[in-house]
């Protein structure tokens, strides 16, 4: 596989490490009431979309930039790439 | 002796004789020449025995679809069985040897299996292994095995190098036959990169073979000029002898180049073949089309052969496979081969030609049977002639020793299928096209495509080649091509001869139609289903001959056609790959690399053993003269630690470097334990968890400043942690300012341990720096000048209970470091001991580590549980609270001692009450870490224990059913040396 | 001076250097780095004192800069890996975190890497070398250059700084199984 890095361009797969999920940025707060349960569902529940997911690659042998790639499980295309670090910010993550 | 070489003609070097070796006898041929066109020229027919029967079996085909001449090249560490001598080429020495025969190719013992043939049909191994089933170990599978594939492997280790490399290239073009070349010439000359690669070691695929001419020249020559334009450009890859195995993700190709197998040995430092990854924007497959035969009874004959392979064994290398010919068709193609094997003076008996409207080629000589079939064979291991039927079903012999079949010609579309695509049937061409859903990127052009004649295939390259350049940007030249043959498929579709002998489909693994109607009887009737219950296509051809013709029998069998009936796709790779290639460069002990220690020089020079932990080689311990047993020195090592002072390189312990404004809050967050309020100058403790509360990681972290940290992690989860590290800064808390860089490298890290490790340090310690109990405490840290000025950081921490330190210093200086010490402790008794030694005296003191931190333990098992915070937010802490992870019963981290001295106690035994069966219900936990403990004299470990913490006293049983030890042991803490700290602090 | 003397990556007392087929791969120990990494909202604070201090701009994504002395090459957002002639026992550290101030953090590196430089007289020797090394197409490593891969397992990066010359610098501690795989690399190709 062939990853675009937002900003090294191309980049093969051997580079990378995959995690999954992109809702692993998604980390409930450990002080808040029903954390359990909030942590619970965070943990484990995920979804298994056959077609786009949005999943987490670390680029490693690279510049460490987290990355969330945008790929179809169907045939592997990917369809976009974004700084995991741009992303957590964007749903509202800051300290 | 039937086949001979021509007068004239082929592309081969008659000038030069080449010697080589067939079953030990001594055979000449020539540059240009193939194993199997030098073995037809010297009139070898017989070249193997076929997989389940035995049967005699020639060579079929000229070309990388061969499922006969398999035979095993080179001899000694270099042999490599089941080649196909179809597109191995010859050099001088070359030396081949037959397969699967005992005693020798002509008398092969084991042809009885074909005179049991009807035992062995379709599903034979399904109903003959199956009961009793006490057989299946002892009395099937060795008999299975004996008889199991073709060539043996040398068992030597493989003299030669293989190496590995990427190309990239705008357009990837897959072989180099017309439609590759014009599509090639195009590319190329509108200045896009491209790589045309060809298995072949001559380019020009078909166009080596013919005899029509392109233009005003051969088709050979124009092929040879477009080669040589090709390679005038800087921009142009050629890759001859290199095969195009596998279209993966993301228009990446694999290739193998096989530099160096044409030659008798790879010169020094050459890799015999290279393993490239292309990754390319387009590819067109140009993989032109392979020929396929009819079934008819007894087909299998030494002498059968492809009629297009027939053809080209005489054009391309001057070779006629036999005295006399018959060719036997379905289509205009099966003439062509009998005007070119006429025209080079071979004789030619009859053209055998299925359909009852067929031209008449008038060939001199030649009977002309339109209307008739081949029904049978006969000659034991060669063909001596063959029976026909014909038209007015009149059936007679006609004298031949060689047989040219065309039942016409299947697009060589593997790479098509790589990604999930499947062929679709073409009525028109009655063969399987590429489908419509390609690898991305990817067009098709040629024969490949299903376009039969040279003229479209030149055009067909150059239209794909146009429609690449212009989604890559670039604008296509004008066609340049030459004239060509454009003579139209004429074909009547004709699989197999109906009769009552066997008729073979898949020659390697014995695949009879008869065996494809009794697998349609038994319900194995889908496609799928019929390839695994007879073995069809599934021998080391995958069925490049095989596949289509057994296709056309279920068809017929089941009434449906051929499109109704389907057809198996192909997987990566098209043709065999040796692991070799896939291994490259990375063998033996470069198998991975390896990271030394900075001290590795003079350890190796004190000579140490040193054992691998990860990457890193370690030095496992240190044997002094008349130590006989490792034992010996690794309690020697343990016991001058706790008596005086001992050294270890500690170096592959992770080392993460933490700045920043909120570096506190950082590492607040990534510990289970508190480290807000850590003061400047004190190292901690700390606990790693998952977020799932299982632990992840221990070590100490110091810090250096209000904004800088230095965490350690364990060797094994530096790389992990500092991933880990990264995702919480990055993905968790992206705002907090927080910089994270690996120091590990650049810092050599040197345990000092043992009560006199103070005095040792204040010999090499630059004076100015007070290193006192009172100036610097346990868990104490600061930057240090050491031997005249050079920078360090020394940190008072202990693994192994004793008073200790770790000084580091910048990784060059370690060694020089190492050797002071020594030099300077030499009166204390200063020791060198290794990870052995480290190990023992941390059990002794009971600190965890690999074997306590497994991936399955949580704080509570270590007994840290109260370390995990409830006043802060950190990673693991809400799971860690779990209720599951927090029952009485829980698993605790307990000590245990031998009862016995002498008895042996092992790492992962199970704990059982003295009274109970050994058996999982009764199972109480297990043993994490084991050592034999100098100090106490007794075997010692760390175990977990169901409710361990509460069982202080008890007497239990340490089993491990593997070596067979049942050992007495008793519950004790898990601190056996100095529990209460107070070596530390001294 | 510390009365000590250091060792080369490779264990020596003084650097290899191998020449194979046209290929020269030398062992170089003359550079002491160190990494520079922005604070939280202060990359342009920081990079404008580092360019002050250095002479030229920093340089983006993949590429690398030289600047009398200086070298700095891009590592990772907002950090650079800043090179400068090793010259006994100066402190390159303390030296930036003069000029950065607050602004950025600073971590020596100098031993954390082993350096070999790969020169040819034939620059196509290198591009050859390069093929068989990593999946980096050669259009993205022309002079000026320089990008964080791997190769046989070892993390390495990558500098050209002009045609006919490649520095890579890998981990220390791998120095002599980075220097097996380029050493067989070349042999393979002389």
């Amino acid at each position: 596989m062939i990853i675009p890095h937002p900003l090294l361009g191309p980049r093969d797969a051997q580079e990378f490490t995959y995690m999954g999920d992109a809702a692993l940025i998604d980390r409930p707060d450990g002080m808040a009431e029903g954390a359990a349960e909030a942590f619970d569902t965070y943990l484990h529940a995920r979804d298994n979309p056959a077609g786009l997911h949005r999943e987490l690659w670390y680029h490693e042998a690279g510049d460490r930039s987290w990355l969330v790639v945008t790929r179809d499980t169907r045939t592997h295309e990917i369809t976009q790439v974004e700084l995991a670090r741009d992303v957590a910010r964007a749903r509202g993550r800051s300290q | 002796m039937t086949g001979r070489r021509l007068e004239h003609g082929g592309q081969i070097d008659r000038a030069q004789a080449l010697r080589f070796r067939f079953d030990g006898r001594a055979l000449t041929g020539h540059p240009g020449d193939t194993l199997a066109s030098a073995l037809l020229a010297n009139g070898v027919r017989l070249v193997g025995r076929s997989f389940k029967y035995h049967r005699p079996r020639g060579i079929l085909s000229a070309g990388p679809e061969e499922p006969n001449a398999l035979v095993t090249l080179r001899s000694g560490a270099r042999a490599e069985p089941n080649t196909r001598a179809t597109v191995a080429e010859l050099f001088d020495g070359l030396t081949a040897t037959s397969q699967n025969r005992w005693p020798s190719l002509r008398f092969d013992a084991l042809a009885i299996n074909d005179l049991a043939a009807p035992l062995l049909g379709a599903g034979f191994y399904y109903k003959t292994f199956m009961w009793p089933a006490a057989f299946w170990e002892r009395v099937y599978e060795p008999l299975i095995r004996r008889a199991a594939g073709l060539g043996r492997l040398s068992g030597a280790p493989d003299p030669d190098a293989y190496d590995k490399g990427f190309l990239h290239a705008d357009l990837l073009v897959i072989g180099a036959g017309p439609a590759g070349l014009a599509a090639a010439l195009a590319a190329g000359r509108a200045g896009a990169r491209v790589v045309l690669a060809d298995e072949d070691f001559r380019m020009g695929g078909r166009l080596n073979a013919e005899t029509f001419a392109l233009g005003d020249t051969t088709g050979a020559d124009w092929a040879a000029a477009a080669v040589a334009e090709l390679a005038g450009m800087a921009h142009v890859r050629l890759l001859p002898r290199t095969t195009v195995f596998g279209a993966f993700d993301h228009g990446i190709y694999g290739a193998v180049e096989r530099v160096a197998d044409h030659l008798p040995d790879p010169p020094p430092g050459t890799p015999r073949q290279i393993l490239w990854r292309i990754t390319t924007r387009r590819t067109i497959l140009a993989a032109g089309a392979t020929e396929r035969p009819i079934a008819f009874a007894d087909n299998d004959r030494p002498g059968v052969m492809l009629a297009g392979s027939l053809r080209a064994y005489a054009n391309r290398w001057g070779v006629a496979p036999g005295k006399r010919v018959a060719v036997f068709t379905n289509n205009d193609d099966g003439l062509r081969t009998a005007r070119d094997l006429r025209a080079h003076g071979v004789r030619v008996a009859a053209v055998i030609d299925a359909r009852p409207d067929a031209p008449d080629p008038r060939i001199d000589g030649a009977r002309h049977l339109p209307g008739a079939v081949v029904i049978g064979t006969s000659g034991r291991l060669g063909l001596t002639d063959v029976t026909v039927r014909t038209a007015d079903v009149r059936e007679f012999r006609i004298d031949c020793d060689a047989l040219g079949v065309s039942g016409g010609w299947n697009p060589a579309l593997h790479l098509t299928c790589h990604q999930r695509g499947r062929p679709v049937w073409d009525d028109r061409i009655a063969a399987f096209a590429p489908g419509p859903d390609l690898p991305p990127g990817m067009a098709v052009a040629g024969a490949a495509a299903g376009v039969p004649s040279t003229h479209g295939a030149l055009h067909s390259g150059h239209a794909a080649a146009a429609e690449a350049l212009d989604a890559l940007g670039r604008t296509a030249p004008p066609a340049d091509l030459p004239q060509a043959e454009d003579a139209p498929l004429a074909l009547r579709p004709l699989w197999h001869v109906p009769g009552t002998r066997r008729a073979w489909l898949d020659l390697q693994n014995d695949v009879t139609v008869k065996d494809i109607a009794q697998a349609q009887h038994e319900g194995f009737g889908a496609v799928e289903h019929m390839k695994r219950y007879t073995t069809l296509g599934m021998a080391t051809d995958q069925g490049k001959i095989a596949n289509v013709p057994a296709l056309g029998v279920m068809a017929e069998l089941t009434g449906r056609s051929i499109a109704e009936t389907g057809t198996t796709i192909f997987r990566p790779p098209y043709t065999p790959v040796s692991l070799g290639a896939l291994g490259g460069r990375a063998t033996g002990p470069t198998f991975k690399p390896t990271r030394l220690t900075p001290t590795h020089p003079w350890a190796e020079a004190q000579g140490a053993v040193f054992v691998e932990v990860g990457q890193w080689l370690r030095a496992q311990y240190f044997p002094r003269a008349g130590e006989t047993h490792w034992r010996q020195s690794v309690d020697r090592e343990v016991l001058a630690v706790r008596a005086g002072v001992g050294l270890c390189d500690v170096t592959t312990l992770g080392k993460i470097d933490i700045q920043g404004t909120d570096a506190a809050r950082f590492v607040n967050r990534v510990y289970c334990n508190g480290f807000a309020r850590l003061a400047v100058g004190r190292v901690r403790y700390g606990l790693m968890l998952r977020e799932d509360g299982i632990v992840m990681d221990d070590g100490t972290t110091a810090r250096l400043a209000e904004d800088h940290f230095v965490m350690t992690t364990t060797t094994a989860n530096a790389g992990p942690v500092f991933r880990h590290l990264e995702f919480a800064r990055q993905c968790l808390w992206p705002d907090l300012d927080v910089q994270l860089i690996s120091t590990t490298d650049a810092w050599a890290q040197i345990a000092v341990a043992g009560p006199k490790s103070r005095t040792l340090l204040q010999r090499v310690i630059d004076p100015g720096h007070d290193i006192s109990n009172a100036a610097f405490p346990f868990m104490a840290c600061g930057a240090v000048t050491v031997c005249g000025g050079l920078r360090a950081r020394l940190f008072r921490i202990s693994f192994s209970g004793e008073l200790a330190y770790e000084l580091a210093v910048p990784a060059r200086y370690g060694n020089a470091l190492m050797e002071r010490l020594m030099e300077r402790g030499a009166d204390l008794g200063a020791t060198p001991y290794g990870t052995e030694a480290l190990s023992v005296l941390r059990i002794e003191k009971g600190h965890a580590a690999g074997g306590e931190l497994d991936g399955r333990t949580t704080a509570q098992n270590l007994r840290l549980g109260r370390m995990v915070s409830t006043k802060k937010d950190s990673i693991g802490a809400v799971a860690a609270r779990r209720p599951g992870l927090n029952t009485e019963d829980t698993l605790e981290l307990v000590g245990l001692r031998a009862r016995r001295p002498d008895s042996r106690l092992a790492a992962g035994s199970h704990l059982f009450a003295p009274a109970a069966r050994t058996e999982a219900a009764n199972d109480l936990g297990w043993v994490s870490s084991a050592a034999f403990s100098p100090h106490l004299g007794a075997p010692i470990a760390l175990a977990f224990l169901r409710g361990g913490a509460a069982r202080q006293g008890e007497v239990l049983r340490a089993v491990n059913l593997l070596s067979g030890q049942d050992t007495e042991v008793e519950v004790t803490s898990p601190h056996f040396i100095d529990p209460d700290g107070e070596r530390l602090r001294a | 001076m510390p009365d000590l003397a250091p060792l080369t990556p490779l264990g020596g007392t003084t650097p290899r250097r191998d020449r194979i087929g046209g290929v020269t791969i030398a062992e170089a120990c003359d550079w002491a780095l160190a990494s520079v990494t922005a604070r939280r909202g202060r990359a342009s604070d920081a990079a404008g004192r580092m360019a002050a201090m250095i002479g030229t701009a920093l340089p983006g994504p993949g590429a690398m800069v030289r600047s009398g002395d200086w070298r700095a090459v891009w590592l990772a957002p907002e950090s650079w890996l800043l090179a400068a002639p090793l010259a006994g026992q100066d402190d390159i550290e303390a030296r930036l975190r003069d000029a950065v101030g607050d602004a950025a953090s600073v971590t020596e590196q100098t031993d954390a890497w082993a350096r070999f430089d790969i020169t040819a007289a034939n620059p196509a020797r290198v591009g050859a070398l390069l093929e068989r090394l990593c999946n980096i197409p050669p259009a993205r490593l022309t002079p000026g250059a320089a990008t964080r891969t791997v190769f046989e397992h070892l993390g390495v990066i990558m500098l050209r700084e002009t045609d006919d010359s490649l520095s890579i610098l890998g981990a220390r501690s791998s120095a002599r199984s980075l220097h097996h795989a380029l050493t067989t690399v070349a042999r393979s190709l002389a």
